[in-house]
C-alpha cells in the first residue's frame, strides 16, 4: 500500500499526487514510469513520473481522468492509499548516460503537450541541475489546461502555445516550433516531445525535414510493464519493440505512429462500456 | 494381489459444463478413493518413481502411510522434499516422471501418484492449523530471493527451515509467479491452493514484498552491497514472450499467450464483476502453439465464450503439452488443426484481425530435438477466419536482471549461466528455474530452488 501524501488539482481533470514510495523515489530517473493499481481488482496502468524526491521518499504522478481507472485514482484523497505503485520502469532518458562535457554542448528543445508536460519536467529539471538549460514549448488547447508553467519556468526557458490563443503563441506547438527554428533561427541538437500520440506524430513530421533528432515517449497500453505481456508492442524502424522495456523513449522518426494509435484504441469499446455501466455517484470510488 | 485393482478413476467436472466456467476441472480423490488407489502401490525395493521425480519425493513411503490411513505422516514425508504438493500434484507432468516409470505401468496402469500427492497436499492445507509453526533459530544470515514463483518459493522455504532470514521480492502485485499469472484457475485454483501454499511458506518466517522489480526498483548489486544480504537467489523465470515475426502480427487482436493469460488470471478479467481489466476474444480465437501454455490459452478462450482452435505445425504425437491437457481440451470442444503453420495474419481495413493464413505441413526428417521437422506443402495455403490470434510460442528470460548485475554471465539464449547447484559467475549470486533453463516446468524450477538453497547454505557456512 502506498500512501498519498499530497494532492493538487492542476486543471479541471488533471491531478497531481505525491506518493510515499521510498524505493521508487531513490531509483527513479528522468524518462521512466510507474505502474499503478488503485485497489484490489483494479487495472495496472502505466503513469509517467513527474518528479521524485529522494529525501522525502516521494514520487509525483500527474493523472488526467480519461478512463475508469484514472478517474478512480484521481478520486483518492490525501491519507488514502494506492494498492500498488511499482517502478521505476522503462529505460531512463539517453542523456542521463551521456558524458557531462558532451552534454553541456548540446541544445535541447522540449515539446510538451497537455498532461505530457508532467514527464517533461523531470527531464528539463535534471538537465538544468547538470548545467544545461533547455527551451521548452508547452502546448494545450486553452490556457486553463496548461500545467506546470511555474515549475518549468524555474528550470527551463518556457514558450507557451494554445490552440485558441488564450495564452502565448496562437496555434499548435508545431507552429511555435517553426517560429523558433525557422524565423528566429534557433539551433537544436535534439528535440524531445511528449504528449498525445497525434501531437508526437506531427512534431516528428515537422522535425524530419530539419533532420532534427527527435525523441518521443510513448504511452502504449500495458499490463505488467516489465516485458512480460507484449501488449505495448510498437514498430520502430520496421522492428517490433516493447515500449515498457525497450522504451518508453524512441527515435520519433522511426516510430509507426498510425499503428501505435490504432493499438492504443484496442480496448476502447470495452472501456466505453465500462464507463457507461459505471453511473453511480461515487465518482469512481 | 494389490495390483489387480484397476487405477481409481478421478472425478472430473462435466466437459460441457466446465467449458463455460472457471471452476477446477479435476475434483481429485476423496479419502476413500485415495486409500484404495494407494493400496495399488507395490512399495518397490528400488523405487523407480523416486529417481524419476525431480525433487526425489519418497513416493512409496508417503503412499505406504496413506494405506495405513496416516495422512499426517504421508504429508510429513512429502514435505521433506517438496513444499508445494498441492500445486505439483496438479501441474506436474507425472506421466513422464514418477508415473512414467512406475512398474505397474509396464503391463497395466501406473499408480496415480500425482492425484495421491494432490490429495495429501490438499489435506495438509485443510489441516494446517493443527500444526504449530516451527520455532526456527535465526542463524544471523540474510538471503534475498528474486521472484515468488516455484523456484523462489522452494528456495525460500528450505533456507528458512535452516535458520536464514529470507526476503522474497516479487515484481508483480500478486505472489506466485507463473502459478498466479500463467496457469489458469480451472487447473490451479488461486485462493484455495496457490495462496494457501504460499501461506505455509510465510509461516516459516519468510517475508514477501510485492511491487519490487529487481533490476529497476533495486538491483542485485544493491541487495548485496547496500541492503546487507549475504546471498541472492534469482528465480525470476522466463517471462518474455516470443512472436513469429510474420506479417500482421501487430494487428489489433493479436496477442501473446502471456498477455492473454495475465489479463485473465492475474488481473481476473474472467470475472468482470470484480475486475476492471478488459479482455477481448471476439467470436473465434486461433491459438498458435502446442505446449501447455497453448492449451491453457485455448481452453481459457473457450470459457470466455469464443470458438477456439489450436494451430500447430507438427503432428498430434509431437504436441509438447501434457496428454491430460490435450485430452481435456478435446473433451471441451477445442478444435485441433495439426500440421498447420501460419504464414501471415489478415487484417480489416481499420487494422483488426479477420483471419489467419496458414499452410499445411508434412513431417520430414528428425531435427536436432529428435522430433520430425515439419516441411511446408507447396500450394496448400488456406485461411481460418478469426477475430483474435494468440501466440503461444514459448518465452525467454527477462534481460532486466542480467543487464543490471555486474559480473553475471548469461548464455546466448539470454539465460543466466549457473552450475548444477545454481552457483552463477557472480559470487554470492545463485540462480535456478526458468531464468536458467528457459521455459520448463514447475517441478524442475522447484528442484533447482531446493538445490540452490543447499548450495547457498554451504556457501554461507564457509564464508
Amino acid at each position: 500500500m502506498f500512501k498519498i501524501v499530497e494532492k493538487r488539482q492542476l486543471s479541471e481533470n488533471i491531478f497531481e499526487m505525491k506518493i510515499a514510495a521510498e524505493r521508487v523515489a531513490r531509483a527513479a530517473q528522468p524518462g521512466q514510469f510507474v505502474i499503478v493499481r488503485v485497489k484490489e481488482g483494479g487495472e495496472r496502468i502505466p503513469l509517467t513520473i513527474a518528479d521524485y524526491d529522494v529525501e522525502a521518499g516521494t514520487v509525483t504522478i500527474v493523472t488526467q481522468t480519461i478512463g475508469m481507472s484514472t478517474r478512480k485514482i484521481c478520486a483518492l484523497e490525501v491519507g488514502e492509499y494506492l494498492a500498488d505503485f511499482a517502478g521505476p520502469l522503462g529505460r531512463p532518458s539517453e542523456f542521463v548516460h551521456m558524458p557531462l562535457e558532451e552534454l553541456k554542448q548540446r541544445k535541447y528543445l522540449f515539446v510538451a503537450g497537455g498532461v505530457g508536460t508532467a514527464p517533461v519536467y523531470p527531464q528539463v529539471k535534471w538537465l538544468h541541475e547538470h548545467g544545461v538549460t533547455a527551451d521548452v514549448i508547452i502546448g494545450a488547447k486553452t490556457k486553463d489546461l496548461l500545467i506546470y508553467i511555474d515549475e518549468m519556468s524555474k528550470v527551463g526557458r518556457v514558450h507557451i502555445a494554445t490552440d485558441d490563443g488564450s495564452e502565448g503563441y496562437h496555434g499548435m506547438v508545431t507552429g511555435l516550433m517553426k517560429e523558433l527554428i525557422e524565423v528566429e533561427g534557433r539551433k537544436y541538437d535534439e528535440c524531445v516531445c511528449i504528449g498525445p500520440m497525434i501531437m508526437m506524430k506531427f512534431v516528428c513530421l515537422t522535425t524530419k525535414p530539419w533532420e532534427l533528432q527527435t525523441t518521443v515517449s510513448l504511452n502504449a497500453l500495458m499490463v505488467d510493464g516489465t516485458g512480460m505481456c507484449g501488449a505495448c508492442r510498437v514498430s520502430v524502424g520496421g522492428k517490433t519493440l516493447f515500449t515498457c522495456v525497450d522504451g518508453p523513449e524512441f527515435d520519433g522518426h522511426q516510430v509507426d505512429f498510425d499503428e501505435a494509435m490504432r493499438r492504443q484504441a484496442m480496448y476502447k469499446n470495452q472501456e466505453r462500456i465500462a464507463n457507461e455501466e459505471h453511473k453511480c455517484n461515487c465518482y469512481g470510488k | 494381489m494389490a495390483n489387480k485393482i484397476p487405477r481409481v478413476a478421478v472425478r472430473e467436472q462435466d466437459p460441457k459444463l466446465r467449458a463455460a466456467n472457471f471452476e477446477e476441472v479435476c475434483y481429485g480423490y476423496n479419502e476413500e478413493e485415495a486409500l484404495l488407489e494407494a493400496s495399488r502401490c507395490l512399495n518397490c525395493k528400488n523405487p523407480r518413481c523416486v529417481a524419476a521425480c525431480p525433487v526425489n519425493i519418497h513416493i512409496p513411503d508417503f503412499i505406504h502411510h496413506l494405506t495405513e490411513g496416516n495422512i499426517r505422516a504421508a504429508a510429513d514425508t512429502i514435505h521433506l522434499d517438496s513444499s508445494l504438493p498441492s500445486i505439483c500434484g496438479r501441474v506436474c507432468p507425472q506421466e513422464s516422471q514418477c508415473e512414467g516409470s512406475c512398474v505397474l505401468g509396464i503391463k497395466g496402469e501406473a499408480v496415480a501418484i500425482g492425484k495421491l500427492e494432490r490429495f495429501v497436499g490438499d489435506w495438509a492445507l485443510e489441516h494446517s492449523d493443527e500444526v504449530e509453526a516451527p520455532v526456527i533459530e535465526f542463524n544471523g544470515k540474510r538471503v534475498a530471493v528474486v521472484g515468488s514463483g516455484p523456484a523462489g518459493l522452494a528456495c525460500a522455504s528450505d533456507l528458512a527451515k535452516l535458520g536464514y532470514k529470507v526476503d522474497v521480492f516479487e515484481a508483480l502485485h500478486r505472489l506466485g509467479g507463473v502459478l498466479s499469472y500463467g496457469i489458469p484457475e480451472f487447473r490451479l485454483p488461486k485462493d484455495r491452493v496457490v495462496a494457501r501454499e504460499i501461506n505455509e511458506v510465510k509461516k516459516l518466517g519468510v517475508r514477501f514484498e510485492t511491487d519490487v522489480i529487481i533490476g529497476r526498483t533495486m538491483t542485485i548489486d544493491s541487495l548485496l552491497d547496500e541492503e546487507g544480504y549475504d546471498a541472492v537467489f534469482v528465480g525470476s523465470g522466463a517471462g518474455l514472450p516470443r512472436f513469429m515475426g510474420i506479417e500482421g502480427e501487430n494487428l489489433n487482436g493479436v496477442l501473446s499467450a502471456n498477455e492473454f493469460l495475465t489479463r485473465v488470471n492475474l488481473m481476473g478479467a474472467w470475472d468482470p464483476e470484480h475486475s476492471d481489466t478488459p479482455v477481448y476474444v471476439g467470436r473465434k480465437v486461433v491459438v498458435v502453439g502446442g505446449g501447455n501454455v497453448a492449451m491453457d490459452a485455448v481452453r481459457t478462450a473457450k470459457r470466455l465464450g469464443a470458438e477456439a482452435v489450436i494451430v500447430y505445425r507438427r503432428g498430434e504425437a509431437e504436441l509438447p503439452a501434457r496428454k491430460e491437457e490435450v485430452h481435456h481440451a478435446k473433451e471441451e470442444g477445442i478444435e485441433f488443426r495439426m500440421l498447420t503453420n501460419p504464414t501471415h495474419i489478415i487484417g480489416t481495413e481499420d487494422g483488426w484481425v479477420k483471419g489467419i493464413n496458414c499452410i499445411e505441413m508434412e513431417l520430414g526428417e528428425p531435427d536436432a530435438s529428435g522430433r520430425r521437422s515439419p516441411v511446408e506443402k507447396a500450394g496448400s495455403d488456406f485461411v481460418i477466419d478469426c477475430d483474435v490470434v494468440i501466440m503461444a510460442l514459448g518465452t525467454s528470460p527477462n534481460p532486466l536482471i542480467a543487464s543490471t548485475t555486474s559480473g553475471l554471465n548469461i548464455n546466448r539464449r539470454g539465460c543466466i549461466e549457473a552450475n548444477e547447484m545454481g552457483a552463477t559467475s557472480r559470487e554470492g549470486v545463485f540462480a535456478g528455474g526458468d531464468a536458467v533453463t528457459g521455459a520448463a516446468t514447475v517441478i524442475l524450477a522447484m528442484g533447482a530452488g531446493r538445490k540452490a538453497a543447499k548450495a547457498i547454505d554451504e556457501y554461507l557456512k564457509t564464508k
